[in-house]
């Protein structure tokens, strides 16, 4: 009896210490890997430029006398509220209107049944699969020619092409979980089509419009191709592309600056998806299940 | 109940059954009402996704630069850039950068996926945090790399001189072809494993237990239970996303541009950044879009490799399981 315990803790013993070196410490290695730079990212940002390139005598992790010296070079002297405010309003202006035609779409394709729908939900997804930097040259010329060069609209207008396919088919898996009967109870209730996805469809799939917003949101956030090239005026810019482009001046690099910029520009998206982690998580492999 | 609201109610209710307007019928004509919810997104798709894809090979055809329309030149620009040595380059290049880094992406995230299946506290959040890296937009994680690869002030060497004591000089991450390229397929691979780890556990959650227990019971070793129940039953999911991972590494650009764009001398230069510096800063419209066109053979036997990849899945797995 003992000697069966003595064995069992010693077979549980064994197999914790597995466990600590087949799980844990490879894990560890892992998110220590993918946070690092954010780490680095977040300590350039608040270091004095004494210490920025000085590692004999601080050491690199950390820092001895923090200041906020490089986020106020870039509140007060650069132009990085307005390109904030700007890459926020296109945001906000692309989820708006990808959702828009996303729920109108996915509700014809999978609640009106039409012979056809399923070849228009495919070539729906069919233009997921062309990558903007096939576009952006055409589309450049598009732009100067509607008058739209240097202004945030032309984004507005042309981010809905990669968001309209993932957001319709991230709807029309959530449209398909709502079950027929209620659909057929409102009509025969004397509902209008309309009354029907307004009161009934939208409300019981929320989820998945707040799943869709955020994917629209961060990926307008994100892009960098088109803000690059139909953009020139420093005032219009996105942020991701005003760091880069306007930060970056000569041959001295200004690394203190950089990283505040690339810190402030990624908290909102950090935060965002914080909010929401579960509905990402789910939007992102939901889209790719169906 | 008096008599005044029994008739109130009775008008009421006469009112709502009134014969429907015009309008409200022609909005429950399935026709109309399926051509007015397709029109927004089929509308926006074919203005700028489906015109300017065919304007591009109209482009590719002309001499046009910035600012001034140019005159067809047949297959001129296809044969300059093919003869190209920059060209040449960018396609090795492309290559080499999408096949190093999905390797990377899907060894690295499938670990990480199975990693993150097991019984771990706080798993959630664990989960949560190891998405960020695909969360933060592309061009501002880039710089960071950037700056982890400054030659003199890099952060990597830092590590691996003064804390590890594995060299004893800093690495030159940027300055040369070899190197550079590497530090590119890293800095991608970085980006990439969550996405790969995310999608391929939402996969394991979705195997039965009770098919690793039946396996068990007869004898199945680990492996054999990871190659004969994970693999084939993650395939489906797998495919999809690799896919979709490869086309979007293929189509970079953002990540090269913000590194080392295109740099030293041409030798990381991909397609996606070589099409836009011809382009825009060269402002030959004609020749940069000749480049871009040039990727979507690529791309188009990317995804029918994968497609009939899944397609045989599917066929073994029978029509039922569609």
């Amino acid at each position: 009896m003992s000697e069966a315990a003595a064995g069992d803790e010693l077979l549980s013993w064994d197999s914790r210490a597995r466990r600590v070196v087949t799980v844990y410490v490879p894990l560890a290695l892992f998110v220590i890997v993918l946070l690092f730079p954010f780490y680095w990212m977040t300590i350039t940002a608040f270091k004095p430029d004494s210490e920025m390139e000085d590692y004999a005598h601080h050491s690199p992790f950390w820092i001895s006398s923090p200041t906020l010296h490089n986020f106020n070079v870039l509140l007060f002297h650069t132009q990085f509220p307005r390109w904030m405010l700007i890459t926020i309003s296109v945001a906000v202006g692309t989820t708006i209107l990808s959702i828009f035609c996303s729920v109108l779409a996915a509700y014809a394709i999978e609640r009106l049944r039409f012979s056809g729908s399923t070849h228009v939900a495919l070539a729906i997804y069919l233009a997921y699969l062309v990558p903007p930097t096939i576009l952006f040259i055409p589309l450049a010329t598009m732009v100067v020619q509607f008058g739209l060069y240097n202004s945030p609209i032309s984004l507005i207008l042309t981010y809905p092409t990669f968001l309209i396919p993932f957001c319709t088919w991230l709807l029309i898996g959530y449209f398909k979980s709502i079950p027929y009967e209620l659909e057929e109870c409102a009509l025969i209730d004397g509902a209008s089509r309309w009354q029907i996805l307004r009161r009934i469809v939208l409300p019981l799939s929320v989820p998945g419009l707040i799943s869709a917003g955020i994917f629209a949101f961060t990926l307008s956030w994100n892009e960098f191709i088109y803000a690059l090239a139909f953009i020139q005026s420093t005032g219009n810019k996105t942020v991701p592309v005003a760091v880069l482009t306007e930060l970056v001046t000569g041959d001295v690099y200004q690394w203190g600056a950089l990283m505040a910029g690339a810190l402030l520009g990624s908290v909102p998206v950090a935060l965002f998806y914080s909010l929401f982690a579960e509905y990402y998580v789910s939007s992102l492999t939901g889209a790719v299940k169906e | 109940m008096d008599a005044a609201t029994a008739e109130a109610a009775v008008v009421t209710w006469r009112l709502a059954r009134r014969p429907d307007s015009w309008i409200t019928r022609l909005f429950d004509y399935k026709p109309f009402l399926i051509g007015l919810c397709l029109a927004p997104a089929i509308g926006l798709l074919v203005v700028f996704l489906t015109y300017p894809l065919g304007l591009g090979f109209w482009l590719a055809l002309t001499n046009s630069t910035i600012g001034q329309r140019g005159h067809f030149v047949g297959l001129a620009n296809f044969i300059s850039v093919l003869s190209d040595p920059v060209f040449q380059l960018s396609v090795f290049n492309t290559i080499f950068y999408t096949a190093a880094a999905t390797v990377g992406k899907f060894g690295l995230g499938l670990w990480l996926a199975l990693l993150l299946n097991h019984h771990l506290p706080f798993k959630s959040f664990l989960r949560a945090i190891v998405l960020l890296p695909w969360i933060v937009p592309t061009v501002l994680s880039a710089i960071v790399w950037w700056w982890m690869y400054s030659p003199q002030f890099s952060i990597i060497s830092y590590i691996l001189v003064n804390v590890l004591h594995l060299r004893s000089t800093y690495i030159n991450f940027l300055g040369s072809a070899w190197p550079a390229r590497w530090s590119l397929v890293v800095a991608n691979t970085w980006r990439g494993i969550p996405f790969v780890a995310i999608i391929t556990l939402a996969g394991l959650q979705t195997i039965p237990p009770s098919l690793y227990e039946a396996a068990l019971l007869d004898g199945a070793s680990s492996w054999q239970r990871f190659r004969f129940i994970t693999v084939p039953l993650l395939l489906p999911i797998l495919s999809v996303a690799l896919t979709l991972s490869t086309l979007f590494t293929f189509s970079d650009f953002q990540l090269v541009y913000a590194i080392t764009d295109g740099g030293p001398f041409n030798t990381t230069q991909i397609m996606a950044t070589l099409a836009y510096q011809v382009a825009i800063p060269g402002s030959e419209l004609g020749q940069g879009a000749a480049i871009a066109v040039a990727m979507i053979p690529f791309l188009v036997a990317l995804t029918a490799i994968n497609y009939f990849g899944l397609a045989r899945r599917k066929w073994q797995q029978g029509p039922a399981n569609e």
